[in-house]
């Protein structure tokens, strides 16, 4: 379960004051606000790569608020993917494995099971050059569930996919949300997201949760 | 739409602008400054020739102005890409007070009259700090003056390269690998400069080429004595300070060549794959 508290964020002109919400364990939220109202800021926040002014941030129990981006245990699915251009897929699906350490023989089970599950079994040599829109949230999905983190955040992961591949990332989004019971946390601006994936929807308007 | 149809559609009024006049002008212009560099490797070439070369290579001085050169040359370029790295990674990832005042320090040795630079150096070395130095080893008008010399002027070009490079690649897949588990420098060493490849060659290759040219702060600050503190630069000047300009300009091809060979060197790697960035 994810709590956030009376947090509040302030950077420049821009704040945000006195956000609360939970989540509960295996449920899949989405974050709705327009373009530029603080959405992206609060997963920032959660993730650990903005600080608060205030407030805290509640994970299975654990206070992380204070805690570096490493030691949340979130996986993280920025808005392009931004995968490791330096690597090629299967790098990036075990990147997470490697920074932990694990065996060879573990990590090689980890990525192909990630692969099998995501379909993208066929592209783990390829390099990240040259990759679809939706091969590539594929990859930063399997990335970002490598190491069995006990939350997701999934930043505006479909704006930049065409309609048909759109669909197919919304059945893949369901099966994951059924097979692994994930909570997670979807930030976007598309009532269509929410229809379709969401158990839970939380707005935001002028800085505040409505 | 046929031949026609286009002449009947001009006559009824708008008529762009044609582009060749625009493109003519901006060709002139590009070609008349390749024009000039041309023009002159052209007569350093026609004013010398292959004996005169040959005569200068055979010459114990220049052989050794030659050798001390691509030595000092390469230990500079190292030194300021050890320094430009670290130095670039702060100054574009990070924001704290006096950033600007940083920023602008950085960029003093590029607007320094070079010799100024050598003079500066001299002083700092006659200072206590430098006195303490130069009596444990000695520095002023020995080989590692010329380093330190062309070390000043060329890693300052280096570091704004560097700047560039960081600051044309977006954090994110750095914040990724934060949230993946890595620290800030596992980080920076697995994703970012990997990213940086092609940056670090022109950084390198730019200090390289900047501190091959230094002259002005090796004259002032570690002398032109011949067999010791003497690299190419300094043979052109003390060749042409005798009237030798056969010589001098035989010196000065090469020069152009290494410097040229080195650029090419450098092209090479940066368009086959393992020193591109992708994306």
């Amino acid at each position: 379960m994810l709590s956030v508290s009376k947090l509040s964020i302030r950077q420049g002109e821009f704040s945000l004051q006195d956000i609360t919400f939970h989540i509960e364990k295996g449920k899949y939220a989405v974050l709705m606000g327009k373009t530029g109202c603080g959405k992206t800021t609060i997963m920032e926040v959660i993730l650990g790569l903005r600080k608060i002014q205030s407030g805290e941030i509640l994970l299975n129990g654990l206070d992380i608020s204070r805690l570096k981006p490493s030691e949340r245990m979130i996986g993280y699915v920025p808005q392009d993917g931004a995968l490791f251009s330096s690597m090629d897929v299967q790098s990036n699906l075990g990147f997470a494995l490697r920074i932990r350490k694990w065996k060879k023989e573990e990590m090689a089970k980890r990525v192909m099971e990630l692969a099998d599950l995501l379909g993208i079994d066929h592209l783990l040599s390829r390099k990240i050059s040259g990759l679809s829109g939706g091969e590539r949230q594929r990859i930063a999905l399997g990335r970002g569930l490598a190491f069995y983190p006990e939350f997701l955040c999934l930043d505006e992961p479909l704006s930049a996919l065409d309609e048909p591949t759109r669909d197919e990332m919304y059945e893949l989004l369901l099966k994951l949300k059924k097979e692994l019971n994930i909570t997670a946390l979807h930030v976007t601006h598309s009532k269509k997201d929410a229809k379709i994936l969401a158990d839970q929807i939380i707005k935001i308007e002028d800085g505040k949760i409505v | 739409m046929s031949k026609g149809d286009l002449s009947e559609r001009r006559k009824r009024g708008f008529k762009p602008k044609r582009n060749w006049p625009f493109i003519l002008v901006m060709g002139i212009i590009s070609s008349t400054y390749i024009l000039l560099i041309v023009g002159m490797m052209y007569a350093d070439l026609t004013f010398t020739t292959p004996g005169h070369i040959l005569e200068a290579l055979k010459s114990e001085e220049i052989q050794y102005a030659t050798k001390l050169s691509l030595i000092t040359c390469t230990i500079t370029m190292l030194l300021s890409l050890v320094v430009a790295i670290p130095t670039g990674y702060i100054m574009t990832r990070y924001n704290f007070p006096g950033k600007r005042l940083l920023d602008a320090i950085l960029d003093i040795p590029i607007i320094l009259p070079p010799l100024v630079i050598g003079l500066s150096l001299l002083i700092l070395f006659q200072t206590a700090p430098g006195r303490f130095i130069e009596s444990h080893v000695r520095i002023t008008y020995t080989v590692y003056s010329v380093v330190i010399a062309q070390f000043m002027v060329a890693c300052a070009f280096a570091v704004r390269t560097m700047n560039v490079t960081f600051s044309q690649i977006n954090s994110r897949q750095e914040e990724v690998a934060l949230t993946l588990g890595c620290s800030k420098g596992q980080a920076f060493w697995m994703i970012l400069l990997p990213q940086t490849k092609n940056g670090i060659l022109t950084a390198g290759s730019l200090a390289w080429a900047r501190a091959l040219g230094e002259f002005g702060p090796i004259l002032v600050f570690s002398g032109a004595t011949r067999m010791r503190t003497e690299v190419l630069p300094t043979t052109v000047f003390l060749e042409m300070s005798v009237g030798n300009i056969e010589a001098a300009v035989a010196v000065s091809l090469i020069m152009i060549f290494a410097g040229f060979g080195v650029l090419m060197v450098v092209r090479y790697f940066g368009n086959i794959g393992f020193f591109k960035t992708i994306d």
